[in-house]
C-alpha cells in the first residue's frame, strides 16, 4: 500500500495551492538538497507532464527552489523562494520538457557547485506524498510502504556491514536492501527499507562511518 | 491494516468500536508514535483548519484575483436569513469555500486529502459543529474517521487530481467529510461507509479543468458543491437510505474511470473550463500570453 498513515490523508500543513504540485514539489526539492547535504549554487529543474503544463499557477517552481533552500512543505518563505534563491546565489534554470513520463508529476532535477553534482527524479503522487524514482542514474524501487535510508557511500568492503551493524546495534529490522554501483570503486548506492521508524541521531551515527558519503530519510 | 472499506466497517463492528477508534489504532501500530502523540498531531492539524476558515470567512483575494470574497458573500447572505436551502448546508458551504480562498491566495492549509480539495472536510466541520456541539476530541476524531476512508481511496484508487481528475480529489473529500459527519451525528459504521458510497457515487467522472492551472476555478466551488453533497449525503444514510453498490465497488469505478479518462482533463489545463473562450482569455490575461500549445 502506497499510503500507509492518516497523516498522509489529512495532512501535510502546506502553503497552498497544491499538494501534488506545491507541498509534492518542495518536498521533492528538499529530499534533494538533503541528499547534496548541502546548498546548491545551481539547479536545473526539468518538470514533465502536468508539472511542465501548469507549473506557473501552481507555484511548483517556488516550490522546488523552497525545497532545495531546506524549507518545509509549511514555509511560507516558499512564496519568495525564487527572490531569496537569487539573493542567496543561486543560479536556478526551469526546462519545460514535452517527454511523456511515466507518472503525470515528473521532475528531474540536477543540482551542484564547484563540489560535486547531483541528480534525482521525483514524482508527487498526490496529496504531498512522494517517490524518488531516480537518484544520480541509479534506478530506485522504493515500495512507500515502510521508513527507507538512501545512503551514498564508497564501494569498499565493509561499508555494508557496518550500516548493516549500526542498524542493529538500534534494533531497526531491514525489510529489504538493494546495493547498486555504476563502477567497480566508485560511488554506490544503498537502498534500505525498515520496520522501524528512524531517528535524527541513528542518520548522523551512519554518517560517521568510513566510506559513508550521505544519507537521507525518504519516508516518514 | 484494513484494506477497503468493508474491512473497516467490519473491524469497527467486531469490536465495537467507532471506525475513527479504529484509524487511530492502525496509526499507533503503524507509526510506533504514542496515542498521545497521534492525537496531538491531529489536533495541530485542526487548528490549522480553524485558521484557515476564520481567515477565509473575513475575506482573502488570491493573487490572479480569479478568487476570494465568495466566503465572506455567503455569510452576510445567510445572516440575512432568507436563504432557502438550509443554515447547516449554507454554513458548510460558505466554510468549505473560505478554506480553498485561503488555499488559492497561497495561504496555509491542511491538505484533506490533497489542498485542492481542502475545504470539503473543515468546511463540513465546522458548519455541524453549530449543530451537534462536539467537544474538541470529537472533532479530532471526525478527522481521523474522514482519514479512515481517505486512506482506503488512497490505496485502491488515487486521490491526484492528475492521475484521476477531480472525483479523485473533491470526489474523495466530499465522501471522506460525508463518512465522517454520519459518526459525529451517531450514526453506524456501516451507515458511515453508506455516505461515503453515495457522496462518491455523484462525484464519479467528475474532471480536473483549472482555469490557466491555477487551483482556483473551478476548484473553490467545487470544494462548495463537495461539502453541499457530503451534507445531503450525510442525512440520506442517517435515514437509512443505502448504496446499492457497495463503497469499495464506488471507489474502484472512480479509480477506472480516472484511468480512461484523458490527459486534457486532468490537471493540465489542456481541456474542459480550462480551455472554453473565457477559460482561455483569463489564462492569457494572468500569465501575459497564452500558455504553450496543448
Amino acid at each position: 500500500m502506497k499510503y500507509r498513515s492518516v497523516f498522509d490523508i489529512i495532512g501535510p500543513v502546506m502553503i497552498g495551492p497544491s499538494s501534488s504540485h506545491t507541498a509534492g514539489a518542495a518536498r521533492i526539492g528538499r529530499v534533494a538538497r538533503s541528499l547534496f547535504g548541502r546548498e546548491p549554487k545551481w539547479a536545473n529543474i526539468s518538470l514533465y507532464g502536468s508539472f511542465a503544463k501548469t507549473y506557473k499557477g501552481h507555484g511548483t517552481d517556488v516550490a522546488i527552489v523552497g525545497g532545495l533552500l531546506d524549507f518545509d512543505t509549511d514555509d511560507t518563505r516558499i512564496i519568495n523562494a525564487l527572490d531569496i534563491a537569487n539573493e542567496r546565489g543561486m543560479k536556478i534554470q526551469f526546462i519545460e520538457e514535452d517527454a511523456v513520463p511515466d507518472h503525470p508529476n515528473t521532475a528531474r532535477v540536477i543540482i551542484g557547485d564547484h563540489n560535486g553534482e547531483l541528480e534525482l527524479v521525483g514524482i508527487s503522487i498526490g496529496g504531498g506524498k512522494i517517490e524518488i524514482t531516480e537518484l544520480n542514474g541509479f534506478v530506485l524501487k522504493l515500495s512507500g510502504n515502510h521508513p527507507a535510508l538512501l545512503v551514498v557511500h564508497n564501494d569498499r568492503f565493509g561499508a555494508i556491514a557496518s550500516v548493516a551493524n549500526t542498524l542493529a546495534k538500534y534494533e531497526i529490522n531491514i525489510g529489504h536492501m538493494e546495493v547498486s554501483r555504476k563502477e567497480v570503486g566508485k560511488m554506490a548506492l544503498m537502498t534500505i527499507e525498515v520496520d522501524e521508524n528512524v531517528d535524527d541521531q541513528l542518520l548522523e551515527e551512519l554518517e560517521q562511518l568510513p566510506n559513508i558519503l550521505k544519507v537521507t530519510k525518504i519516508v516518514d | 491494516m484494513f484494506r477497503n472499506v468493508a474491512e473497516l466497517v467490519e473491524l469497527a463492528v467486531s469490536q465495537n468500536k467507532k471506525i475513527s477508534e479504529i484509524m487511530i489504532e492502525q496509526e499507533v501500530g503503524v507509526t510506533g508514535r504514542s496515542r498521545e502523540e497521534v492525537l496531538s498531531f491531529m489536533d495541530r492539524n485542526l487548528k490549522v483548519m480553524e485558521e484557515a476558515v476564520e481567515r477565509g470567512i473575513k475575506g482573502v483575494k488570491s493573487h490572479s484575483g480569479l478568487t476570494g470574497g465568495d466566503a465572506v458573500l455567503l455569510q452576510k447572505y445567510i445572516e440575512k436569513g432568507n436563504f432557502l436551502s438550509g443554515e447547516t448546508i449554507l454554513d458548510a458551504v460558505s466554510k468549505a469555500v473560505a478554506t480553498n480562498e485561503v488555499n488559492a491566495a497561497m495561504g496555509t492549509i491542511c491538505a484533506t486529502p490533497t489542498a485542492g480539495s481542502a475545504g470539503v472536510v473543515p468546511g463540513t466541520l465546522f458548519a455541524v459543529k453549530k449543530k451537534l456541539n462536539p467537544t474538541r476530541e470529537q472533532m479530532v476524531s471526525f478527522l481521523f474517521t474522514a482519514g479512515a476512508f481517505g486512506f482506503v481511496v488512497a490505496n485502491n484508487a488515487s486521490i491526484s487530481g492528475a492521475a484521476g481528475g477531480c472525483q479523485a480529489e473533491v470526489g474523495s473529500a466530499a465522501g471522506m467529510a460525508a463518512a465522517a459527519i454520519v459518526e459525529m451525528a451517531g450514526g453506524t459504521p456501516q451507515q458511515c461507509a453508506e455516505a461515503m458510497a453515495i457522496t462518491l457515487k455523484n462525484m464519479l467522472g467528475l474532471v480536473c479543468d483549472p482555469v490557466a492551472g491555477l487551483v482556483e476555478v473551478p476548484c473553490v466551488k467545487r470544494n462548495a458543491m463537495g461539502a453541499a453533497n457530503a451534507m445531503v449525503a450525510a442525512d440520506m444514510a442517517l435515514a437509512g437510505v443505502t448504496s446499492r453498490i457497495p463503497c469499495d465497488e464506488v471507489i474502484e469505478a472512480m479509480y477506472k474511470i480516472g484511468q480512461t479518462m484523458p490527459t486534457a482533463l486532468r490537471e493540465t489545463a489542456g481541456g474542459g473550463l480550462a480551455a472554453t473562450p473565457t477559460g482561455r482569455r483569463l489564462e492569457a490575461k494572468i500569465f501575459g500570453m497564452p500558455l504553450k500549445e496543448k
